[in-house]
């Protein structure tokens, strides 16, 4: 069934609501990959090991319909910008899909909030979130984006944007893109000479001649 | 089960130890250096920090962005395996009491992952019964311990600053790394707030250090808690004391073996501890003139209740019945919030040692206070490694306060929402109080009579309440906090929510995990199961060397002092041996 008949359908309550995602779903999942033998780029104890392969293994959580507008949802928190690349650049909504089986407190809150975004734009549009132009779905978006002028009526679409706005930008700024983005630049060996001169300067700080005296300080090059 | 049977091993040790963390780590060096044979059990997986990595990892090597798991409660790069529940291996706890027990299981325990703070006890700390009446004196004083406080200064190295405190002894110090920038703001705002601050004291090696030349020093990653792989320039059991005890030749590691029972002769005296293997789950013997027990303050408690016998029917040790008594942990409770100076900061690598720079140690009397023991204050704060919980709730945040210069509705996305996170990133702050408790005899962990683990050994079952005193203290330190970011302009974001009904957000006992006391030493061997050299008063071939032999643990993080402790009783060990007395 054609996914835009079928919203309708339930718009006018002629099937049950279950029957359609329960369709979308069987439509959408794939099969179960194989994976041989993952590897991972840290240490992993043999409990780790065994748990990691079943959450590798085991089923996709999200259909391919909710993953869609995972796409579409995390692409409008994190675009590109002049900055860094955007949301799916960085891979976020396969973050999404792994932290949620990786912590299932996360599943009902995700599952539950896109289908009463999908739910919402069925009233409003007569379309799923997906189907919905870019002006309908910025319109939905800032009805939930920005808590403290949210309508009571959209409270619940509220959270589920908060979460989705957590797991988004959380999915992005790990990744290379994100860290870039930061401008973070640790995690490599260095020497500590202490707060560069001209942020002291910028703050009105200075070190005393006691820790100039007993402090570790590297010849600067 | 017909095929049941304990294999003995053939080998006879001079000692066994049971653990090998700070206490057996230190044991084992320094008796595999003297020249004995020392088999060690451990209960966890073998763990070498020169393969099993974590350290310098990107975020991003973690598919759950350094997460904490079940099995990594403190995050998927740190390096301690273990937790607060392992499958198969319960606890109980009396009606109407907390207590939350860490247990690693790894070689070299929980030091693979520890904040690495290395105070050493003042003179007042072993007697603080003669000055407050509280709890009771150590059997030692300051002066037995220094000369062990010099040696391991110097043998693994720490940092700091000698200041003349008086409670705060000197040492031998390598140098501390310059304050950060947080942290010269913090050392501001709290010495405006009446908070004494110094440089902290960490066993990382800001220079290479003149004891070995197998350790490098500190390249400023920030990760000690995933252990020092690289240059193994902070202290872990592992990297320190295990591995450069394995080279003596002196030293079988017995790994996945979980202690069952110390076992004793017809005199009474320790003979060996039978394990069982958790590979294969046979049951195993092995034995050894001398038997040291350093499983962890509870988990040795917990072999000596279960290695019953008739010359020992309460148990080893336990002549006294104080055996698993007056159990205590560190107080705990803590803040945090925003530097909005640090608001649009410049950014440069400031990831700097694992841990703080600069601390607070106990800065006031308790004579003119409403509770009787101290605390020392840790600070954090800076631009670190983005992780996990990155970037979450900022609808609390970027409707508050201006970014560059626009007022903005709080929430939202897109382009403008990527310009909050970068505003704010580095600019958060925190504090957390580590206090002294009072060693009660009522608080305690205990045989469970109606449980076992899987292993079939009778589980603990804790009995712990904290006192006013513990409770007015994490009352006392929310008030510091809560001057001290006044002092500093910081916003307070979490942590202030605190009264009487939440205890002041005073942390559940055990939480801490500076858990000590259950085996403790004492000149009178009716109130004590040690005497001064960490030896059994009933089975003289018996020592504890962990957390356990405790009598009280001062406001100071205890693994410098089991350390110092661990190795006098070692000293005495290998002396007691050549005098034929062992």
């Amino acid at each position: 069934m054609d996914r835009r008949k079928s919203l309708k359908l339930i718009a006018t309550g002629v099937i049950a609501v279950p029957a359609v995602i329960a369709g979308c779903k069987t439509d959408d999942k794939k099969k179960v990959e194989q994976i041989v033998e993952p590897t991972f780029n840290l240490d992993r104890n043999k409990d780790e090991l065994k748990y990691e392969k079943e959450l590798l293994t085991g089923e996709k959580f999200f259909t391919d319909h909710e993953m869609a507008t995972i796409t579409v949802l995390a692409d409008i928190i994190i675009p590109k910008d002049e900055v860094s690349g955007s949301a799916t650049d960085a891979k976020v909504p396969d973050f999404i899909e792994f932290i949620v089986k990786d912590m299932p407190s996360h599943q009902t809150p995700m599952r539950g909030g896109l289908r009463w975004l999908d739910m919402q734009c069925l009233k409003k549009y007569e379309k799923s979130f997906t189907d919905c132009n870019q002006q309908q779905q910025i319109e939905i978006v800032n009805a939930i984006a920005y808590p403290e002028k949210a309508k009571p009526g959209m409270l619940q679409g509220v959270k589920f944007f908060n979460l989705m706005r957590n797991l988004t930008a959380t999915g992005f700024y790990t990744t290379q893109i994100g860290v870039t983005d930061l401008s973070y630049t640790g995690n490599a060996p260095t020497q500590w000479n202490g707060v560069p001169d001209d942020v002291l300067k910028q703050y009105g700080l200075a070190y005393s001649e006691k820790e100039m005296k007993e402090c570790v300080s590297f010849n600067k090059t | 089960m017909g095929d049941l049977q304990v294999k003995k091993q053939p080998k006879k040790y001079d000692v066994v130890i049971v653990g090998s963390g700070a206490g057996g780590g230190m044991a084992t060096y320094i008796l595999a250096n003297a020249g004995l044979k020392v088999c060690v059990i451990e209960a966890g997986e073998m763990y070498d920090p020169q393969k099993n990595i974590t350290q310098l990892k990107n975020p991003w090597d973690s598919p759950r962005r350094g997460a904490s798991t079940k099995y990594r409660p403190f995050g998927d790069f740190d390096a301690c395996y273990g937790g607060w529940d392992i499958d198969g291996e319960p606890y109980t706890k009396a009606e109407g009491t907390s207590w939350s027990w860490w247990r690693a299981r790894m070689l070299g325990g929980r030091t693979n992952h520890w904040g690495r703070i290395s105070l050493r006890f003042g003179p007042k700390d072993f007697k603080r019964k003669s000055i407050d009446g509280l709890g009771d004196d150590w059997p030692i004083g300051y002066e037995d311990v220094k000369p062990y406080y010099d040696k391991i200064d110097k043998l693994i190295g720490v940092f700091g600053t000698n200041e003349g405190l008086d409670n705060d002894p000197d040492g031998f110090f390598l140098p501390p790394p310059k304050p950060r920038l947080h942290e010269l703001i913090i050392k501001k705002g709290a010495t405006n707030a009446g908070v004494k601050v110094i440089p902290s004291r960490l066993s990382i090696l800001t220079q290479k250090i003149q004891s070995t030349t197998e350790r490098g020093s500190c390249f400023f990653c920030g990760q000690c808690g995933r252990n020092c792989s690289m240059a193994k320039a902070d202290f872990s059991s592992t990297n320190v004391l295990l591995y450069p005890a394995l080279k003596t030749g002196n030293v079988d590691i017995v790994a996945n073996a979980m202690a069952r029972e110390v076992l004793t002769n017809s005199e009474g005296l320790a003979t060996g501890v039978s394990y069982i293997n958790k590979d294969d789950m046979m049951e195993y013997q092995v034995s050894g003139r001398t038997v040291i027990v350093a499983a962890s303050a509870c988990e040795s408690a917990r072999l000596l209740l279960n290695s019953k016998s008739d010359r020992h029917p309460n148990g080893l040790a336990n002549n006294s019945n104080v055996v698993g008594k007056y159990l205590h942990d560190s107080t705990g409770a803590a803040l945090g919030g925003y530097l909005p100076q640090l608001f649009d900061r410049k950014r440069y690598n400031e990831d700097g040692v694992g841990g703080m720079h600069i601390y607070s140690p106990w800065w006031l009397d308790n004579k003119k206070l409403d509770f009787p023991r101290g605390y020392h204050v840790e600070y954090w704060g800076g631009m670190s490694q983005p992780s996990y919980g990155f970037g979450f709730d900022i609808e609390n945040q970027n409707g508050k306060y201006l970014v560059k210069g626009k007022k903005k509705e709080a929430g939202g996305y897109g382009v403008s929402l990527k310009e909050d996170y970068r505003f704010f990133y580095g600019a958060g702050v925190g504090m957390a109080g580590r206090g002294e408790a009072i060693p009660l005899e009522s608080n305690l962990c205990e045989i469970d009579p109606n449980m076992v683990d899987k292993f079939g050994i009778p589980v603990l079952r804790f009995n712990v309440k904290w006192s006013e005193h513990e409770i007015n203290q994490a009352k006392h330190m929310k008030e510091t906090f809560k001057e001290v970011m006044h002092q500093m302009g910081a916003i307070i974001t979490w942590g202030a929510d605190d009264d009487a009904k939440n205890n002041y957000g005073l942390s559940q006992p055990g939480e801490i995990i500076h858990e000590g006391g259950t085996v403790r030493m004492g000149n009178d061997p009716k109130r004590s199961a040690l005497n001064k050299w960490s030896q059994a008063h009933d089975c003289k071939n018996l020592f504890c060397v962990d957390g356990g032999q405790f009598v009280s643990q001062a406001d100071k993080n205890i693994t410098w002092t089991i350390l110092a402790l661990s190795m006098r009783a070692s000293e005495y060990i290998v002396d007691e041996m050549k005098k034929h007395n062992l």
